[in-house]
């Protein structure tokens, strides 16, 4: 077991993204992505973060990393206020937190050597001579198990799973404390994806790094998180460690998501809620509902439910949720 | 079970690198350049042009016609061995002419695209990279005038303004040019600045002018090198047109559209002296069209 | 029972090669699929190992000059389509078989109405050669828009795909493969760029239309799981062959190529147990591809006859075949 701690290396409060996309009679348009979240990461634990898309889960992912600036709410890592613009940031900032994207394709110039691609990290953050530089490199591509001649390699050239291991090489050439994945393995084939997966695990242990990992796929999830969060529409519906997240789901989406994932095994197919269908699209961030945003695909649904935002309840010590089905239960102790 | 990923040695791979992998970028740049035969049929136009240009000194079969030299009993003479495109109304030898005139012609677009080029980049670049601020307003707006009025008109009027000579129509063609390289950069540049691996380099702490020259720049560049390839031709075209019209080179040096004029009321007896001008007109455009199409074949990305 | 006549279609020993910077891309090397009327057949393998151009090449829509077959037949109903001239071809394609590709976005035209889009296939498929009446067609198309459950369909026909969701554009190009009546699905990963529940949605939807109208499906997947839910027999495609076949039951159950138990092992679990190993290596070159079996260099049972030539399907128990020396006893 890989050892966490109870310090928290980056906490989250109370945290706002509107995106400004036009007005109409009654004032402003806001496209309301995260809305009012609350989260905290320990040092060392992979926290899992998983949602439809437009649940706001990328929208987090960023605003940490510093592409978008939040619009309220506060970003404290290691103590530190970074909720601001990655350009406004320190530069210590900038090496401790690094990101992995989804697309593998987009996050690597396609115009540039693998060599040119690692070698500006290790320009920007660390103060190794031109002379060891190659050394570094090659050090850091046997890490992720890439061979020397891979430096002289383009992006067009090698496939989905080496571009992303070359880009989850290009998050640890800084040596940070802190990666934020972003569905890394959504575009790769489940070989591949496994070998990625244990990579990051195992240079998670060698390098004592802490990971935000989003996805979508809750297989995966239950596999890699310590605790997963699960957010609908801008705001966290349920946090809880990986195995009570899946033996006892609480919130009607969180039983919703796992009912719909199609497994293999006989001992993974009794461990499903009863099928929960989804009714209808999901909806835009824009038209949010009043009262709790999931209320018009809810088959628990009460009169409550469209008209009050339910408050986050913790269940148990480490298990909260957020639903007027659980808040009745708060009331009654 | 076989393990393919042995690692290497770390001097073994700088020592395998500086030639060994040209080669075979070349090798593959060929191959994606002559999939169309006739791009190769363009590059062998334009190489057998730059050729000729290059050694025009030691080809040209009579250099004195290019200067001032009359030969009345040889005048008018149609296409024979002695002179191969014919003589004309003074009596000087039409293919020697038309080999310098067409050098000259060559080595105004090389300098035209040279002037007026790389400020074009960099003005699209910058606006590009700054969409939606005052800064990119300002610069899309002035390219917006220069690329409103014909190349040709604007190149008139401004040559008109000077004295004729080849320099200031080199200039008055510039002045026109730059702003077609100018948008197209900006198309670019404002697409790819929102490439994740552009946002990768801004978050880890790149200097601008690193996310400019070496992120933006190479993937901004393909549609500029194929342009710039037909773009010779095309200035070879207006820059006949400007010849035609008296603005350009002054006789008795050779320019092309000069000579189509000079032979326009020598038309239809004395066809040698106006057919073989154009023709080589013709060639070059027909010729770096087809390279054109080559260029952007091989700069495609593609997997390999 | 299934007997000779059933089978719709029959490819055998199918090679496709693809013209490329130093010599020949041997994509596929000998496939064998076949397709029974009304069969749900789920044909799962990973990004490169050659399911979009075995699909392809059915319905001929390859790029043109860049490929070459050098061996191989594809028998639908009895005919070769590769011996099929331009006009057999166009009526095999109108009327026949039908493709749903992978990326909605892409596969429909954004300057023309749904209406119109469909509107041309119906056309095309010639089920109204006689008449070309518009009211006919868009009658059709309604009913096709209805039968996939596109909400309101009267006013979704003169929407543009921009105005509509990625999983309903999906649908929207269901409705256009289900507009008339065909024999033969054919279903690129449909849903893979879509969220996961409108995924599951729109697998549930092809299952209805497949059971509904009695038409065979061939499902492109890299998934496993939704192979399992929908699909009568699962082919496993592995750099360019088929090294596996039988039904989902048999094939979770007892799964033999070292390549299927590899890639079952690397499915995440919601049960927990961590990740597997994955499998080492990764796919061959095409270029100079292994002579004898592709999995070779990645197989942990690898022996000398592995490397002579490539194995066949071989039957190891009813109707379950592996293509693998090490069973072949």
């Amino acid at each position: 077991m890989k050892q966490v701690t109870n310090n928290v290396i980056l906490k989250i409060e109370k945290l706002k993204k509107y995106f400004h996309i036009g007005k109409d009679k009654q004032g402003p348009i806001y496209v309301r992505a995260v809305d009012g979240v609350a989260l905290n990461i320990k040092y060392g634990e992979t926290l899992g973060l998983v949602g439809e898309s437009g649940s706001g889960k990328s929208t987090i992912a960023y605003t940490v990393v510093g592409m978008y600036r939040p619009t309220s709410g506060q970003i404290l890592f290691k103590g530190k206020n970074i909720g601001m613009e990655a350009s406004r940031r320190s530069l210590s900032s900038k090496k401790e937190i690094q990101i992995v994207f989804q697309d593998p394709g987009s996050s690597l110039n396609p115009r540039q050597t693998i060599e040119q691609i690692l070698a500006l990290p290790f320009r920007i953050h660390t103060q190794t001579p031109k002379k060891q530089l190659q050394e570094k490199m090659v050090e850091l591509l046997e890490k992720v198990e890439l061979s020397p001649d891979y430096l002289y390699k383009s992006p067009p050239s090698i496939g989905g799973g080496e571009k992303q291991m070359v880009a989850i090489a290009r998050a640890m050439a800084s040596n940070p404390s802190l990666i934020v994945l972003d569905e890394p393995t959504s575009a790769l084939d489940v070989s591949v994806q496994a070998k990625i997966i244990n990579k990051l695990i195992d240079l998670q242990k060698e390098m004592h790094l802490t990971y935000l990992f989003i996805t979508h796929d809750l297989s995966l999830m239950r596999n890699v998180a310590n605790r997963i969060a699960i957010m609908y529409l801008g705001k966290i519906c349920e946090v809880a460690e990986a195995v009570t997240f899946f033996e006892k789901p609480l919130h009607p989406y969180t039983q919703m998501l796992i009912s719909s994932v199609p497994v293999i095994t006989e001992e993974e197919k009794k461990l499903k809620p009863k099928k929960v269908i989804s009714i209808g699209e999901i909806p835009s961030p824009v038209n949010i509902p009043p009262g709790c945003s999931f209320h018009l695909r809810c088959p628990y649904k009460m009169s409550i439910c469209s008209k009050v935002d339910p408050e986050m309840i913790e269940f148990s010590p480490g298990h909260i949720v957020r639903c007027h089905l659980f808040t009745k239960l708060e009331n009654k102790k | 079970m076989r393990n393919s990923n042995q690692p290497n040695n770390s001097i073994a791979i700088s020592l395998v690198r500086p030639k060994f992998i040209f080669w075979i970028n070349l090798g593959k740049n060929w191959y994606k350049f002559s999939r169309n035969k006739l791009s190769i049929v363009g590059l062998v136009i334009v190489a057998g042009m730059i050729i000729s240009a290059i050694f025009a000194p030691w080809i040209i079969p009579y250099p004195d016609h290019t200067g001032p030299f009359v030969d009345f009993e040889n005048a008018m003479q149609p296409p024979s061995l002695q002179n191969l495109f014919g003589t004309d109304y003074v009596g000087r030898d039409i293919f020697s002419r038309v080999i310098f005139a067409f050098r000259g012609a060559l080595i105004m677009a090389v300098v035209v695209l040279a002037i007026a080029v790389p400020p074009g980049i960099l003005l699209g670049l910058i606006a590009g990279y700054l969409q939606n601020t005052w800064i990119d307003t300002i610069i899309m707006r002035i390219t917006d005038v220069f690329l409103g009025v014909p190349p040709l008109m604007l190149a008139l009027a401004i040559a008109s303004v000077l004295e004729p000579n080849l320099m200031n129509s080199m200039i008055a063609i510039s002045l026109t040019w730059w702003a077609w390289y100018a948008r197209l950069v900006y198309g670019m540049a404002s697409s790819v600045r929102n490439e994740y691996f552009v946002i990768a380099a801004d978050l880890t702490g790149a200097s601008k002018f690193h996310i400019l020259l070496r992120e933006i720049l190479p993937n901004c560049l393909s549609p500029v090198f194929t342009k710039m390839a037909l773009d010779v031709g095309w200035v070879i075209l207006i820059g006949a047109s400007l010849s035609f019209v008296g603005l350009g080179e002054q006789p008795p040096t050779p320019a092309l559209g000069q000579m189509v004029s000079d032979g326009a009321i020598y038309m239809p007896n004395l066809w040698w002296v106006i057919v073989f001008p154009a023709l080589a007109i013709v060639l070059a455009i027909l010729g770096f069209n087809l390279l054109g199409d080559g260029i952007r074949d091989m700069l495609e990305i593609g997997r390999d | 029972m299934k007997t000779k006549e059933n089978i719709l279609l029959d490819i055998k020993d199918l090679h496709v090669w693809y013209r490329v910077y130093g010599g020949y891309l041997k994509v596929l090397n000998g496939v064998h699929l076949m397709v029974r009327e009304g069969e749900r057949v789920g044909l799962v393998g990973e990004a490169g190992c050659g399911k979009t151009t075995t699909m392809k090449s059915i319905l001929q829509i390859l790029p043109p000059g860049d490929f070459h077959i050098p061996q191989g037949q594809i028998f639908y109903k009895g005919q070769d389509i590769l011996k099929m001239n331009f006009k057999e071809l166009q009526s095999l394609r109108s009327r026949e078989i039908a493709m749903i590709f992978q990326d909605p976005t892409a596969a429909l035209n954004p300057v023309f109405i749904i209406g119109n889009q469909i509107g041309d296939v119906i056309k095309y498929s010639s089920a109204f050669a006689e008449n070309e009446h518009k009211e006919k067609i868009k009658e059709q198309s309604i009913k096709a828009l209805k039968e996939v459950y596109l909400p309101d369909p009267e006013r979704m026909r003169i929407n543009y795909p921009f105005q509509l969701s990625g999983g309903m554009r999906q649908r929207v190009c269901i409705a256009m493969a289900i507009s008339s009546p065909r024999n033969l699905l054919i279903a690129d990963e449909p849903g893979t760029s879509l969220d996961v529940t409108i995924q599951d949605q729109i697998h549930r939807l092809l299952n209805k239309i497949v059971e509904k109208r009695n038409t065979a499906i061939i499902l492109i997947t890299h998934s496993l799981g939704v192979a399992k839910e929908m699909a009568d027999r699962i082919y496993v495609m592995y750099a360019g062959t088929i090294v596996e076949t039988a039904t989902p039951e048999v094939l979770f159950k007892n799964p033999v190529h070292p390549y299927t138990k590899g890639l079952l092992a690397s499915v995440p679990k919601i049960s927990g147990g961590g990740i597997a190993k994955g499998i080492p290596g990764k796919i061959p070159s095409y270029l100079n591809p292994p002579s004898g079996c592709r999995f070779q260099l990645r197989c942990e049972q690898e022996s000398p006859i592995c490397s002579e030539k490539p194995p066949q399907l071989f039957e190891i128990e009813n109707d379950h075949l592996v293509a693998c020396y090490l069973t072949q006893r």
